[in-house]
């Protein structure tokens, strides 16, 4: 990846809007991710980021607007689909496989590179690369000696730990994050925004996350949602001196100590 | 079960099983060789409920249909060619499941399930009510299939003990080739879409692709115990593909213990065992055979072979005290 530049822009959403029936859940919403850049998405609950990162990661067609990526119009292309061109996701509730050990749940992602559905005889845990590739990215999320563990009884934390490297497995070049820090303790949510900022070295991230201190420790660029809309997106700076944003979430202040 | 005892079992198990002729008992020769047929079906079934999470309530209609393509595809009053006849049988199943896999794979959970039955009916009453295959009286294989190639004859399915050796080592090639499968690349994906299919979505696999050619693979080894089924019995009937035999089978597997090959095996031995005891006692017994399941779903919820794993434990917790 040595060629690669930063602030090339690698994901491209352009108006994108999403109607359930009657309720518009994002309107007319623009993000692009670029690499070496965190990329966030901020705003109240129901404001529709959700939904915004569904569209992005193939889980939600939009009902109008169009997502390109490397250039690429891939509006029309499944979740698995996308995966494969190089956007990987992780989700809200913890989305693991929690009966496998961590090797396991990381080795089913790093294989999903290489799938060779044919090989019926092959032994899976006889493909080095795909053992090697497991191993090298749980030791870059930080589980280096959960390896062998059964990923169910790993503690909250751990887990988006785990949902982070199965993501790295699948070679990613935009990482989709929603809510990585959601019910973190503080400890862990540090060493979470340390790996984050690694991560952007070489990649390009979007963000949803609502702890407003990790927030401003990572984000590059900050994108504010309120009712399905963009309200402001720039730089950290811009936000906090924005007085629409602040007038948003007048209701809620406490939780925005800026 | 550690791996070495379960091991041993499974050598123990197979000993007493390749003793079985030695009996001279022709009546346990033929039992013994239904339950082999029977264990071949329900680990193919177990592929997909136990190991692929797809609860397929349509899984007989593989099983008739290499039961018919053996009776049909045999020469009236002649042998046919084993090694021509099985492999036609067993491609015809698995035909008919990759063409019905395709359009029942499009559906999930409870809708699975009806429409898994809803094409096995179809199979059923084109036997059934069509000219195709005799009607519901069946048809007969007159003649066992020869394994001659060439001039020499390495066995004879006439004989009953060549017969239930035949068999005997299909249910363990069938055994071995599923754990192979499952140990691989695409095994591996089978489990992880039983665990969590929405994530290897998102992880880049076309999940729909390896379901097919699970539910292909499934058809086919139900396929190769119908053939041995006709071959052994010498008749079909449309009861073969009935809903009945469906649903057989899925007690087979659930009985046993989803998930586990070894438990498809000792579920099928299980359950036409205990069929064959309460037959001899009353006609009404799939009442009794009711009751049996009911206990073991309630009080063995894991199946039969999670019972060594259960008593191990509470020796080792009663050690604990």
């Amino acid at each position: 990846m040595s060629a690669a530049k930063t602030n090339e822009v690698l994901l491209e959403a352009r108006k994108l809007t999403r109607r359930f029936g009657g309720l518009v859940a994002n309107q007319d919403i623009s993000v692009t991710v670029a690499r070496g850049v965190i990329h966030v998405l901020l705003g109240p609950n129901g404001a529709g980021k959700s939904t915004c990162i569904n569209m992005l990661s193939g889980d939600l067609p939009p009902s109008e607007g169009t997502i390109t990526f490397m250039g690429r119009d891939i509006t029309g292309l499944s979740a698995a689909q996308r995966s494969r061109v190089g956007i990987g996701r992780s989700y809200q509730r913890t989305n693991i496989f929690p009966q496998f050990t961590v090797l396991e749940n990381v080795r089913l992602a790093a294989q999903s590179r290489n799938q060779q559905p044919w090989r019926i005889f092959s032994k899976a845990m006889e493909q080095k690369w795909a053992l090697d590739k497991a191993h090298a990215c749980i030791e870059e999320a930080g589980l280096g000696k959960r390896a062998d563990w059964v990923s169910g009884v790993l503690s909250h934390g751990e887990q988006r730990q785990l949902e982070i490297a199965m993501v790295l497995a699948t070679d990613a070049q935009v990482l989709l994050l929603d809510e990585p820090l959601a019910g973190m303790g503080s400890d862990e949510s540090a060493k979470m925004v340390e790996l984050l900022k690694k991560l952007r070295a070489t990649r390009g991230i979007l963000l949803v996350e609502h702890d407003m201190d990790a927030v401003f420790a990572v984000a590059d660029v900050i994108t504010v949602m309120v009712n399905g809309q963009m309200l402001e997106s720039g730089p950290p700076a811009q936000i906090r001196a924005s007085v629409a944003v602040q007038q948003a979430y007048l209701g809620t202040e406490e939780s925005f100590h800026v | 079960m550690n791996a070495q005892a379960s091991l041993i079992f499974k050598l123990v198990a197979l000993a007493v099983l390749a003793c079985v002729p030695l009996s001279g008992e022709s009546f346990y020769v033929e039992l013994i060789s239904k339950m082999l047929v029977m264990a071949i079906f329900a680990m193919s079934l177990d592929l997909l409920v136990g190991f692929t999470g797809l609860v397929s309530f349509g899984h007989a209609a593989y099983f008739g249909i290499a039961a018919y393509a053996a009776a049909l595809l045999s020469p009236k009053y002649d042998a046919g060619n084993l090694w021509l006849l099985l492999p036609g049988a067993v491609g015809l199943s698995a035909l008919a499941a990759f063409v019905i896999g395709l359009f029942v794979l499009r559906t999930k959970g409870i809708y699975f399930i009806m429409v898994t039955l809803a094409f096995a009916q179809m199979a059923y009453f084109v036997f059934h009510d069509t000219p195709v295959g005799g009607g519901s009286d069946g048809i007969y294989l007159n003649v066992k299939p020869s394994a001659a190639i060439g001039g020499w004859e390495p066995f004879d399915l006439g004989n009953g003990t060549h017969q239930y050796y035949f068999i005997l080592a299909l249910m363990v090639l069938v055994y071995l080739l599923l754990r192979r499968v499952l140990q691989s690349p695409f095994g591996r994906v089978l489990v992880g879409i039983k665990s969590n299919e929405h994530r290897m979505q998102s992880m880049g696999y076309l999940t729909y692709r390896y379901k097919l050619g699970a539910f292909t693979l499934a058809g086919a080894l139900g396929g190769v115990a119908g053939f041995l089924y006709a071959v052994l019995f010498g008749f079909v009937t449309p009861e073969l593909l009935s809903w009945h035999e469906s649903g057989n089978v899925l007690l087979m597997v659930i009985l046993g213990g989803m998930g586990n090959l070894v438990g498809a095996v000792v579920g099928a031995f299980a359950f036409e065992g205990m069929r064959g005891v309460f037959e001899s006692w009353t006609e009404h017994w799939q009442l009794l055979m009711g009751g049996v399941i009911v206990a073991l779903v309630l009080f063995l919820p894991g199946g039969l072979s999670s019972l060594p794993g259960r008593i191990r434990r509470a020796l080792q917790g009663g050690e604990a005290k």
